[in-house]
């Protein structure tokens, strides 16, 4: 056997505090809810402020085109219109969005509206601004443009091609990021094994999670103090201001984003940086606050689809005890017209390298290109997924193959309890876990043994098929931001981290704020409950500011609610924050009570004497003496608190190795593992799941309900992914689902009941036991592939794409008896 | 939430003075012919409890009820409405209590973002009075016609069911 990577990373182990308990881990009801409930919450169109207009933009209906000329003059003589804006105007105005990845895909240059061409259908070539969301929209189609078309390429490895049309002359070809990730020794093991599986080509598609509230924002660039304003829906407003400062060349302090109640984000709004810019320019132009909400068709054609990545001659080695021993595989990523966050997408995959399998060598050659396609951008699952479905399809064929059964291929495969920490061939540390366990309980929850005996019984002739698929996933949370050093070894970006400012108010109150823009994720309630643990109160008495608005609340620069991170960074924050407070209140406590800190203890909103509840004082107390009684304290001690206490959770991460691309990428890797049991309709490819079961390991629960409503939620955004929901584009680059009709979001009627069932491996390297979660890994992508794999006869292709409308379903069944099945064995 | 807004005063056609009564409240206003139900509610009434998914009446996010039916209001012009009695979601709590329905998307997590939340509730207290005790397939096919993408359906079924039984079909249908 080859040499195994020397281990190169060490994550300390934490000393957990010992006072979560009394609330955290129960499924207490939502703060959150009451407003909602109501129709009292707070969404940006919501948002209303005086002398504010309307923003629409103008959008290109050519996927490739030069702009001869844009003409407003006839839109700015409509009555109620206050002005428009242009990419020519922008050009002047501010300086294109910096580049992560290094030239020459770095030297592309983006603007906030399209300047001199256009690059996919609904890129923006201007903006309205007007007095109604009307007229705007009469006023936007009043703007004349003239254009040029240009040759337009839709095919994410044609673009790589050098003949291919070139979207950005500056970078010179459309390859915006290549690179090799090489651990262990693949051609050892391609040389070594007893099979190898060759595999043509596995297609992961386009979609998205289309929030149901569209993106919005209204933006005022305040004339008197140069500060610009921005209540928005933006889920990762640092990242958007990093981006947005330079590019309008003003300082980060007088850039100030709000929220409060995001409508659903799913990755997808990071991506609204361009529009807020835009927004910006326009409102200071016009001098007005500029109010835009996305109408669902420009959400669609512009707010961003996930990743659409395509893997091509994949070769697996595999031992004839089932050991499956590396991958090899060449991989294209899409990232459509612009790199919106990209090329990220083609390092954030590696904390995944192995998914859940003691895989230990792997070779993945990594192309990113542009094509006249919408920009893509986060989507639940971003980057992992399409790499996890690849290994789970790589785990089902296998098994498909060479004869095992999928269930003891995987168990067999799987990192057994007790290799945690274990490292991967990348140096990543999977915190904990217990595959196997989750395996079978996934499993009982369906009863499997009873489906495969209706599978045999139902035989041939009954019109019918059922499919049983598995699909394991990790869902690996808390990134280290160093991982962007991988793609550009240039980035100042390391590690991670979220701030929280706790306070006793007043009279006493406790109040927290956090640097996190929550979309529904219960941040309220759960911050509430950690912090009530550790201040001895109830969850009802701490009051967590509802939103976010970077006037008040703390931040670092990655503040935001994205990638599966709040459990640890969030509530990191927010328990760091509780405990510094609670030390203050005991020093005041000491000094008032004339007791020794250690004597006391906290309960019901008092501090008191531990076995004399009599001696006691309330929260009221501890706030008065420090706010309005000092003089009553010693100098020492009214110098030394303050009763207002910021902690910034910092996880413990090094700078990866760019070079030989390892490293600890992420924290926490908790799992998902999902069985599929579905009925095929032979004559129509009709789907119905007749049974769909999860087995969730998060490690330590705060709230099991949340997490629970997390399950739900990625697996219908899964399966409707998998069997409903898709982008496509016809060759020229119209987009051909541009609206709820026929971008078929899963409703009621399609969405299976889920069941759900619970392992606990609470992680050692965070400070409170969890891993973060929501993201799902994609798991029902790889579970209704590998169903509807398993519903198809031996002789069927293999399912390559991830996506399986009825009548993709239909054709698998209905194959011709000869078709290539994109799939080989060679045997020594 | 009732702020106001200033009327628009530059579109072209024509203007219809409407009188209409929402939860139980009568309001006269003069509205353009081409403004949607749901943009009067929000923007010139301010009750924006009613929200926007789509513009093609796929989602049901500004479900509202007009006179008894459930309709969905980006489908509706505001002339249309003139005389009808309109019931949204600001008009469920009764003197700011939760009514069955709302605790019970409460108490068994049926939100998660919210947005979906005011038109299933619609949705919901719609079906509740044509049928106070549903099944579960009822339930799903009483709000198809709502998108959610957060909850996956599971919880928002399970506050209907649950609502259902602790009395809240019976209480919609004698309120009929
Ligand atoms: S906004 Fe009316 S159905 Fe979507
Ligand atoms: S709770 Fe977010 S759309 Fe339903």
């Amino acid at each position: 056997m080859s040499s195994v990577p020397v281990a190169q990373t060490t994550v300390e182990s934490v000393e957990k505090p010992d006072r979560l308990g009394e609330w955290s881990g129960k499924s207490i009801p939502r703060k959150e809810d009451g407003r909602h409930l109501k129709g009292q919450a707070l969404f940006t169109d919501d948002k209303w402020q005086h002398r504010m207009g309307y923003a629409h933009f103008v959008r290109s209906p050519h996927a490739h085109a030069r702009i001869v000329s844009v003409d407003t003059s006839r839109a700015e003589a409509l009555e109620g219109v206050f002005g428009t804006l242009t990419g020519d105007e922008v050009k002047d105005l501010s300086e294109p969005f910096f580049q992560i990845a290094p030239p020459p895909g770095g030297n592309l240059k983006e603007w906030c509206l399209a300047v001199g061409k256009v690059r996919y259908q609904g890129d923006a070539v201007a903006v309205v601004l007007a007095e109604s969301r009307e007229i705007a929209r009469d006023a936007a189609e009043l703007v004349e443009v003239e254009y040029e078309p240009l040759p337009a390429i839709v095919d994410g490895i044609a673009a790589a091609d050098p003949d291919a049309p070139l979207l950005h002359d500056e970078v010179g070809s459309n390859i915006v990021w290549h690179g090799v990730y090489d651990y262990g020794d693949i051609d050892w093991a391609l040389e070594n094994a007893d099979h190898v599986v060759k595999i043509d080509r596995l297609h992961f598609h386009r979609f998205s999670s289309t929030p149901l509230e569209c993106n919005a924002a209204v933006v005022n660039w305040e004339q008197g103090t140069g500060v610009i304003e921005i209540f928005s829906n933006n889920q990762m407003p640092m990242f958007a201001s990093l981006v947005i400062g330079p590019a309008l060349g003003v300082p980060s302090n007088k850039i100030q984003f709000q929220s409060q109640d995001i409508g659903g984000a799913f990755g997808i709004k990071i991506g609204s940086y361009p529009q807020i810019t835009a927004l910006a320019l326009l409102s200071k132009k016009l001098g007005r606050p500029a109010k835009w909400t996305e109408y669902r068709t420009d959400h669609m054609l512009s707010a961003g689809h996930g990743n659409e990545r395509t893997f091509v001659d994949i070769q697996v080695p595999v031992m004839a005890d089932g050991t499956i021993l590396g991958v090899k595989v060449r991989a294209f990523d899409d990232a459509g017209a612009y790199l919106h966050y990209e090329p990220l997408g083609a390092v954030i995959w590696s904390q995944v390298v192995p998914g859940c399998y003691k895989i230990k060598h792997v070779q993945v050659d990594f192309t990113e290109t542009v094509s006249n396609k919408c920009p893509t951008i986060p989507n639940r699952g971003y980057s992992r997924m399409q790499h996890l479905w690849l290994i789970e399809r790589i785990v089902d064929v296998v098994a498909t193959e060479l004869g095992f059964d999928p269930v003891e291929l995987r168990k067999h495969n799987y990192i057994q309890p007790e290799d945690y920490p274990y490292e991967t061939p990348n140096a990543c540390v999977y915190d904990s876990g217990d595959l196997p366990k989750a395996l079978d309980l996934a499993l009982g929850a369906v009863d499997y043994p009873a489906w495969l005996k209706r599978q045999e019984e139902l035989g041939t002739g009954s019109g019918k098929r059922i499919g049983i698929g598995i699909g394991t996933t990790l869902d690996s949370g808390t990134n280290n931001f160093g991982q962007a050093r991988i793609i550009n070894p240039e980035l100042p970006f390391s590690g991670n981290g979220e701030a929280a400012y706790a306070k006793l108010d007043l009279y006493g109150e406790v109040n927290l704020n956090l640097g996190t823009t929550p979309q529904g994720q219960g941040h309220e309630t759960t911050a509430a409950q950690v912090v009530a643990d550790i201040l001895g109160m109830s969850p009802d008495d701490v009051n967590v500011t509802a939103g976010f608005d970077q006037r008040h609340n703390t931040y670092v620069a990655f503040s935001g609610t994205y990638a599966s991170q709040f459990a640890v960074t969030g509530l990191g924050a927010a328990m760091g924050a509780a405990e510094k407070l609670r030390a203050e209140i005991l020093k005041v406590a000491a000094y008032a009570l004339e007791a020794d800190e250690a004597d006391l203890d906290l309960g019901g909103g008092q501090v008191f004497v531990r076995g004399d509840r009599e001696r006691a004082i309330p929260f009221i107390g501890i706030a008065n003496l420090v706010y309005s009684n000092n003089a009553v304290l010693s100098p020492e001690l009214a110098g030394s608190v303050s009763l207002n206490c910021r902690h910034v959770y910092v996880p413990p991460f090094q700078v990866p190795d760019h070079e030989a691309k390892t490293g600890n990428l992420t924290l926490t890797y908790a799992s998902q593992t999902h069985v599929c049991v579905l009925e095929i309709d032979e004559e129509t490819g009709h789907v119905e799941i007749l049974d769909y079961a999860v087995a969730d390991d998060c490690g330590r629960v705060i709230n099991p309900m949340i997490v629970d409503g997390q399950v739900h939620g990625a697996t219908a955004l899964g399966i409707g992914a998998a069997l409903f929901e898709t982008f496509e584009y016809d060759d020229e680059g119209q987009l051909m689902q541009s609206s709820f009709y026929d971008y078929h979001a899963i409703t009621a009627l399609d969405a299976p009941h889920i069941k759900t069932e619970h392992v606990q491996t609470p992680s050692p390297f965070t400070p409170n036991g969890a891993k973060g979660m929501g993201e799902g890994g994609g798991a029902p992508l790889h579970a209704v592939c590998a169903a509807i794999q398993n519903a198809l006869d031996d002789g069927a292709p293999v399912v390559s794409e991830s996506h399986n409308s009825w009548e993709r379903i239909y054709r698998l069944i209905n194959h011709e008896p000869n078709a290539p099945r994109g799939v080989e064995v060679v045997t020594r | 939430m009732s702020d106001e807004r200033d009327p628009v005063v530059s579109d072209e056609g024509t203007a219809h003075a409407i009188e209409v009564t929402i939860n139980g409240e009568t309001h006269k206003r003069t509205v353009l012919a081409r403004q949607l139900l749901v943009h009067f509610l929000r923007d010139t009434l301010g009750l924006q409890g009613t929200h926007v998914g789509c513009d093609t009446g796929s989602c049901g996010a500004c479900s509202v009820i007009v006179d008894g039916q459930l309709i969905k209001s980006c489908m509706m012009l505001a002339p249309q409405v003139d005389g009808a009695s309109i019931e949204t979601v600001e008009g469920l709590a009764q003197d700011g209590e939760l009514n069955v329905l709302q605790r019970s998307f409460n108490e068994n997590h049926g939100l998660q973002c919210g947005y979906c939340t005011p038109g299933m509730l619609m949705a919901a207290t719609d079906l509740l009075r044509r049928n106070p005790n549903p099944s579960e397939d009822e339930i799903r096919h009483g709000i198809r016609g709502n998108i959610c993408r957060c909850t996956g359906y599971v919880n928002i079924v399970k506050s209907i069911k649950a609502a259902a039984e602790a009395g809240a079909g019976a209480a919609e249908e004698a309120s009929r």
